[in-house]
C-alpha cells in the first residue's frame, strides 16, 4: 500500500500550479432515461397492431440519476463502479454522443470526441487508410495527419505492416494504431476508456507515458476502469457511481477504499 | 506536441465535417474496387453493358421509333440509377454505422450525404460511357451540355432529400428495406427511360407531370441529346420538387435523429 501510494504521487511529475479551479467537465443534476420498449417492434405491422391494440407501453430505465460533479482543468479524474452501473453511459455524454434528459453537461474545450479507441475502423482497409479515416473522424485535417503520418507509425510499431488490411493484424497492433491516433494531438479533455489495457506490458507502459505527457502538458483526463488499482495509481480525484447513483466522490483514495469496501 | 496540434482540434465544425464526408466517400470507392483486375474501368463498363443489354431487349421486342435510340436508354438509365443507387444505400447508411454512431460525436447527416456523394462520383464515370455512346452515334453536344451542372444540382439535392427520409425511416422500421427495392423498381419501369413518353395513355402522361425523375430525365435529354434549352418553367419544377424534398428529408431527419443511438 505505502508503495503504491509513492507511485500515486510520481506518477506525474509537475507542479499543482499546473491544477486550476477552472472547471472543464461540469454535471450539473443529470439524469438520463432510456425508454426501453417492452418488445422490440422493428416492423411496421406489428407496430401498427400494438398500437391500435393500445399495447405499446415503455418501460423507463435510469441510467444515470441525478449525478452532478465537476472536473476542473489539468485534473485527473477516475470514474469507479461495477458493471452496468453507468461508467460508460457517463462517458457518452461527456463526448457529446449522448444528450441528458435532464440537467445539464458542459464541456469546456476540445475534447477527442471518441468513446472507444478504433471505433470507425474499417477492417478490409489498410493501416494507412484507417489512420486517414480514423483521423478524419477524429476531426484531423488531411494534412495534419499527413505530417504526423510517420509518428504515428511509429508509435504503433506497425512500420512493416502499413498496408496490410487492418482484418490480418492482431487485436493488440489494432489497438495500438488507434492509440496513436487519439493522442497524437493535445485535447483539453482526453477521454481514457480502458485503453491502458491494450498491448503487451510493455506497449501499456508506453501509452501511460504519452498519457503521462499529455496531462503534463496541462490535458484533463477523465479516466475509467475496473482496476481499481490503475485508478489509484493514475488519478487524483475520483467518483464511485453504483446503479446509476453518485455514491461518494472525493480523493481517490477514500472513494476507491470505500468503493472496495462496498462490494 | 505543437501548437498546431492542439490547433487541430479546434476546427470549425463544417471543415471537419468535409472531411469526414471525403474521407468516407475514398473509403467507399476503394472498398467497391478492391481486387477486381479491370477496377474503376467497371463504372465506365458497366453501364455501357447494361445499355446493350437493354438496347437489345426493347429494341427487338418492342420496336419503338426513337432516333438514337441506345443514346436515349443510357441516359435515362444512368440518371435513375444514380437516384436509385444513391438511395438504396443511404436507406441502411444510418443503421450500418451504428458502431459509429454509437461511440463518436459525428454529424449523422453526413452517412446518408456520403452515399448521395459516392453515386454522384460513380456517375462521374458512366458520363465516360455517355461520351463513348455519342461519338459512336455521331450525335455531338451542343452549347445547352453547359446546363448539366445545374441539373446534377437539382438531382443531388431531390436524392439527398430522399436518402434522409429513408434513412430515418429505415431506424425505426426495417420494413423500408424490403419496400424500397420493389417501389424502385416499379418506378423505374414507369418512368420513360426504355420508351418514349408518347407511347402511354393520356392520364399516365398526365400523371407523369408529378413524376420529378420524369422531369431530370427529360430535362437530361434535352440538354444532352437534342441541344434544347429546358425553358424557364422546366427549371423552376425541377427546382421546386428538388427543394420541397430537401427541405422535408432534412426536417424529418432532425426531428428524429436524437433517437437513432436508441435504435441503431
Amino acid at each position: 500500500m505505502a508503495d503504491e501510494i509513492v507511485q500515486h504521487t510520481s506518477w506525474i511529475e509537475r507542479d499543482t500550479a499546473n491544477v486550476s479551479d477552472e472547471p472543464m467537465v461540469v454535471f450539473d443534476h443529470v439524469d438520463m432515461v432510456f425508454n426501453i420498449a417492452s418488445e422490440q417492434l422493428n416492423n411496421l405491422k406489428e407496430y401498427f397492431i400494438k398500437i391500435a391494440k393500445r399495447e405499446l407501453f415503455f418501460k423507463e430505465f435510469k441510467a444515470l440519476k441525478d449525478i452532478s460533479f465537476t472536473i476542473n482543468r489539468g485534473e485527473v479524474y477516475g470514474v469507479v463502479g461495477s458493471n452496468g452501473s453507468g461508467k460508460s453511459t457517463l462517458l457518452k455524454l461527456v463526448a457529446g454522443v449522448l444528450e441528458p434528459s435532464t440537467g445539464t453537461v458542459a464541456v469546456n474545450g476540445t475534447i477527442a470526441p471518441i468513446i472507444e479507441l478504433g471505433a470507425g475502423f474499417d477492417y478490409e482497409l489498410t493501416a494507412r487508410e484507417n489512420v486517414y479515416l480514423n483521423g478524419a473522424l477524429l476531426g484531423y485535417s488531411k494534412k495534419f495527419i499527413s505530417e504526423n503520418y510517420d509518428e504515428i507509425i511509429e508509435f504503433a510499431e506497425i512500420q512493416d505492416f502499413q498496408d496490410m488490411p487492418i482484418k490480418n493484424y492482431s487485436s493488440g497492433m489494432v489497438a495500438r494504431i488507434a492509440f496513436a491516433i487519439a493522442t497524437v494531438t493535445t485535447p483539453d479533455i482526453l477521454v481514457v476508456d480502458e485503453a491502458l489495457s491494450v498491448g503487451d506490458f510493455r506497449f501499456q507502459e508506453k501509452c501511460e507515458n504519452r498519457i503521462k505527457e499529455l496531462v503534463e502538458q496541462g490535458t484533463t483526463l477523465l479516466f475509467v476502469s475496473h482496476s481499481i488499482e490503475q485508478v489509484e495509481r493514475v488519478c487524483e480525484r475520483a467518483i464511485w457511481i453504483e446503479k446509476g447513483e453518485g455514491r461518494m466522490q472525493g480523493d481517490v483514495m477514500e472513494v476507491c477504499e470505500a468503493y472496495r469496501n462496498g462490494i | 506536441m505543437t501548437n498546431s496540434a492542439s490547433r487541430e482540434l479546434k476546427r470549425n465544425e463544417t471543415k471537419k465535417n468535409l472531411g469526414v464526408l471525403s474521407a468516407l466517400v475514398s473509403k467507399d470507392f476503394k472498398r467497391k474496387y478492391r481486387r477486381s483486375v479491370l477496377g474503376v474501368v467497371w463504372s465506365v463498363l458497366n453501364p455501357l453493358l447494361m445499355m446493350v443489354v437493354l438496347t437489345a431487349v426493347f429494341s427487338y421486342m418492342f420496336r419503338f421509333q426513337i432516333e438514337h435510340f441506345p443514346l436515349y436508354l443510357i441516359l435515362g438509365q444512368i440518371l435513375f440509377s444514380l437516384m436509385s443507387s444513391a438511395t438504396t444505400q443511404a436507406m441502411s447508411s444510418i443503421v450500418d454505422s451504428s458502431s459509429m454512431i454509437k461511440k463518436i460525436r459525428i454529424e449523422k447527416a453526413i452517412f446518408p450525404i456520403e452515399k448521395v456523394i459516392f453515386e454522384l462520383v460513380n456517375f462521374a464515370f458512366s458520363l465516360v460511357a455517355v461520351a463513348c455512346v455519342m461519338i459512336y452515334m455521331q450525335v455531338f453536344p451542343t452549347w445547352t451540355l453547359l446546363l448539366l451542372p445545374v441539373l446534377l444540382v437539382f438531382v443531388v439535392l431531390f436524392t439527398m432529400g430522399l436518402s434522409l427520409i429513408l434513412s430515418a425511416m429505415g431506424v425505426f422500421f426495417r420494413d423500408v428495406f424490403h419496400l424500397w427495392s420493389v417501389f424502385t423498381m416499379a418506378w423505374m419501369y414507369a418512368t420513360p427511360l426504355f420508351y418514349p413518353l408518347d407511347m402511354l395513355e393520356g392520364w399516365m402522361q398526365q400523371v407523369m407531370l408529378f413524376n420529378p425523375m420524369y422531369h431530370y430525365v427529360t430535362y437530361f435529354r434535352d440538354i444532352v441529346m437534342y441541344g434544347t434549352m429546358p425553358g424557364l418553367k422546366a427549371n423552376l419544377i425541377c427546382l421546386g420538387m428538388a427543394v420541397i424534398t430537401f427541405v422535408i428529408g432534412l426536417l424529418v431527419f432532425r426531428k428524429t435523429e436524437k433517437k437513432f443511438i436508441l435504435y441503431v
